[in-house]
């Protein structure tokens, strides 16, 4: 039964109809750490989707919070089980200290990666452990599921780095996992010991 | 008729009254060997006017075709007429590392003052290799404004670059005009360059 309001036809054969718009933006999985390793989503687990049902995917990362003061950082899958696929990455980074030390605006070639298969650092150097401390932000993914192209992903990340005047880190890193593999899997992990808590919100963008 | 749950009207009118999601996908452009990829208000059910406060393109491995290396994408905004030639004041920063590691750096690139020509996706050319692509997204505030310039904020991946290795570009700027934009043209530098592939879709961002 359809459901017909004002002569538009607003519900029909269990969906909506098609020509009702809906938001663009759907969130597929939320992972929320407690004293984890690893947080992985991984298509066709879990109710996860990574594949060609969305050419671009969207990760929220909200409050990680480490349990050592290390780097936040993320590996791609593209196939087999190892998160390692080949990546070329930029790394640059705004920093400013609560004591007005730093003010600094420039590339950390220390926190790039060259056709090199190790987990992108998100964040760089080992952020704060503090209760209230967390690490948050935005990683994009596009067109995982294509076979002709490299993948592209970009993030943008928050954090507080550990020293004598805790120091607020504006993160961007971005490249492309070399590869025309499929991306079927992105993990997160600390760099050391575990993520206390904080949750990742996996979105789909039609 | 309207529908009611709980007391809550749950659509009425002929649309639902509960948010359905704030980001509206309008329309899809799949680029195959095109000369440019074009969003016209008026056009194949495109919207760009007052419907939306902010619009979204998002581009999608877009795959330049290209006899040689070196070519990119770029953009530009229509404010009148069928000419694709809004002035803009713009700035530009890129960071590029390379596959072989023997550059990596970060600096102001591509910034424009008072040009009415197109403006780049993003400033550095790409390669000829078959995987090549960009990725990224261009927003645009208020284009129906005729009070205000229109500021638009893009960002975008490309790689692998004519020197082997990736490049993020950042790009921002205004339209310095207060008349409306109701259009946005992709097209690649170079005569005889084509975006061979590539998926381009537009979004409106709803205000309510």
């Amino acid at each position: 039964m359809g459901v017909i309001s004002n002569g538009t036809t607003l519900l029909d054969a269990g969906a909506l109809d098609s020509g009702v718009a809906t938001g663009a933006m759907t969130l597929i999985k939320t992972l929320t750490a407690s004293s984890s390793g690893t947080l992985s989503f991984v298509n066709g687990a879990s109710g996860v989707v990574i594949d060609g049902t969305y050419k671009e995917y969207v990760f929220k990362i909200i409050n990680i919070h480490p349990s050592a003061s290390a780097s936040f950082l993320v590996g791609f899958r593209d196939g087999g089980s190892n998160y390692d696929a080949t990546k070329t990455t930029t790394y640059f980074r705004a920093y400013h200290q609560e004591n007005a030390g730093g003010g600094v605006l420039a590339y950390d070639a220390g926190f790039d990666l060259a056709q090199s298969t190790d987990f992108q650092d998100l964040t760089a150097d080992s952020v704060i452990t503090d209760n209230d401390s967390g690490i948050s932000g935005t990683l994009q993914l596009f067109f995982p599921s294509s076979t002709t192209f490299v993948k592209h992903f970009k993030a943008n990340i928050n954090s507080i780095k550990a020293g004598s005047s805790p120091e607020m880190k504006n993160s961007f890193s971005s490249g492309y996992c070399n590869v025309t593999a499929a991306i079927d899997a992105v993990q997160f992990k600390m760099g050391s010991g575990n993520m206390d808590s904080g949750t990742i919100k996996l979105y789909g963008i039609k | 008729m309207a529908i009611i749950s709980n007391a809550v009207t749950m659509a009425d009118a002929g649309a639902f009254s509960v948010s359905l999601g704030s980001m509206t996908l309008i329309k899809t452009i799949i680029a195959n060997d095109s000369d440019n990829v074009t969003f016209v208000h008026g056009t194949s059910s495109v919207v760009i006017d007052n419907t939306f406060p902010i619009y979204l393109v998002k581009v999608i491995s877009a795959h330049v075709d290209s006899s040689g290396s070196g070519e990119y994408l770029r953009y530009n905004f229509r404010d009148g007429g069928s000419a694709y030639d809004a002035v803009k004041t713009s700035v530009g920063f890129r960071a590029i590392h390379t596959e072989n590691d023997n550059t990596a750096t970060l600096g102001m690139s591509g910034q424009v003052n008072q040009e009415a020509g197109f403006f780049n996706f993003t400033n550095n050319g790409i390669s000829v290799d078959n995987d090549q692509n960009h990725s990224g997204e261009l927003l645009l505030f208020n284009p129906s404004s005729t009070t205000f310039v229109k500021h638009f904020m893009g960002t975008s991946n490309v790689g692998p670059t004519e020197t082997a290795g990736t490049t993020a570009y950042y790009h921002d700027g205004y339209c310095n005009t207060t008349a409306a934009i109701d259009g946005i043209q992709f097209s690649c530098t170079g005569s005889g360059s084509k975006i061979g592939a590539g998926i381009f879709k537009l979004y409106g961002i709803k205000d309510s």
